[in-house]
């Protein structure tokens, strides 16, 4: 019997090999540092450092101004930023009554799609390059945030939840002896 | 789904991350490390490949796979050209290998060239592991963006 000509939507795939990497990373970070904290947060740092570049993939393509306040800022995050790079949309909920911190939630999280945490990572967040990456971004158009995990859907959480706060706008420090 | 700079980007973090957080004694682990962490990435993958596809009929044939729709899904485009002796030596030509084209053209980063290239090894040699067979890639860059990989076929 002769192979059909194509084999699967490449699209769909490529989403794939991408989270297939992510968990094959996550894997030889647990091999590597045999503690979910330890792992937390070289996940995040990695975040970190891709955000700082994400951040100019993502204005030069996505075309987007200023923003003039944190919840448009919001806005942006999930109905521009997810969609482009995840296809997703989270839904932005929980705002506090100061307007300084929201949540994100997701319902299908692509990073997770294969994945089942074995017994004894009750304090892995697998998905903590998120996290990072947000914060990395975020901190290139001068604003600090703090970005956390409250729910996770691979502990049993019906949604994944991420809590941004805003920490203070970051001034353009000028090199010492400069003016 | 996924834009497909996330993956290029998890994909240059992951080699930074490996070099900069191993010893300076401990950097030959690193290219192992990446190899098998694209060996893991391979197996799954061709499995979702090849689900709903038949058997292969023989090796050219596995060989013509991944040439064709295997790289065009990982690597975005066709191989240019394959070779083989047939006596299960294959050498697969990329003239503009996607790993590769984010990094200057010139002779500066040859040095650095081999670890761009282990996880896709590693790939290759997962996808062919889980089709059935077992192999040995290797990688060699002459000038960049090009390379060539070479699929050596393990009888047992």
């Amino acid at each position: 019997m002769s192979r059909q000509a194509t084999r699967g939507d490449p699209r769909k795939v490529n989403g794939e090999l991408f989270t297939l990497t992510y968990g094959a990373l996550v894997a030889q970070l647990l091999r590597d540092y045999e503690d979910d904290e330890e792992v937390n947060k070289q996940l995040e740092k990695m975040g970190y450092n891709i955000g700082v570049r994400l951040i100019e993939d993502f204005l030069a393509r996505s075309n987007t101004g200023r923003c003039n306040d944190f919840r448009e800022t919001a806005d942006i995050i999930s109905k521009t930023a997810f969609k482009m790079y995840l296809g997703i949309t989270p839904v932005v909920s929980n705002w506090s009554a100061a307007g300084d911190e929201f949540s994100l939630l997701m319902e299908n999280n692509p990073l997770i799609d294969f994945v089942e945490l074995p017994d004894g990572h009750n304090s892995l967040n697998y998905s903590n390059i998120f996290c990072g990456v947000l914060k990395g971004a975020l901190e290139m158009v001068q604003m600090e945030v703090d970005v956390k995990f409250v729910q996770d859907q691979l502990k049993g959480d019906s949604v994944t939840e991420l809590r941004l706060k805003f920490i203070k706008r970051l001034e353009d420090a000028v090199p010492v002896g400069e003016d | 789904m996924c834009d497909d700079s996330l993956f290029d980007f998890l994909h240059s973090e992951i080699v930074a991350f490996l070099y900069r957080t191993a010893d300076k004694d401990d950097q030959d682990q690193c290219i192992s490390k990446l190899e098998s962490l694209g060996f893991r990435v391979g197996q799954s993958l061709v499995e979702r490949f090849t689900k709903d596809c038949g058997r292969f009929k023989d090796d050219l044939d596995i060989m013509k796979f991944i040439c064709k729709d295997f790289w065009n899904s990982v690597f975005k485009k066709q191989v240019d050209n394959l070779r083989t002796n047939h006596q299960g030596v294959y050498v697969l030509q990329d003239n503009r290998f996607r790993f590769l084209t984010q990094i200057s053209n010139g002779k500066q980063f040859m040095d650095t060239a081999p670890r761009y290239l282990a996880v896709a090894c590693g790939i290759i040699r997962g996808s062919l592991a889980n089709i059935g067979v077992n192999s040995i890639v290797t990688a060699e860059v002459s000038a960049m963006p090009a390379c060539k990989f070479q699929i050596q076929i393990q009888r047992a």
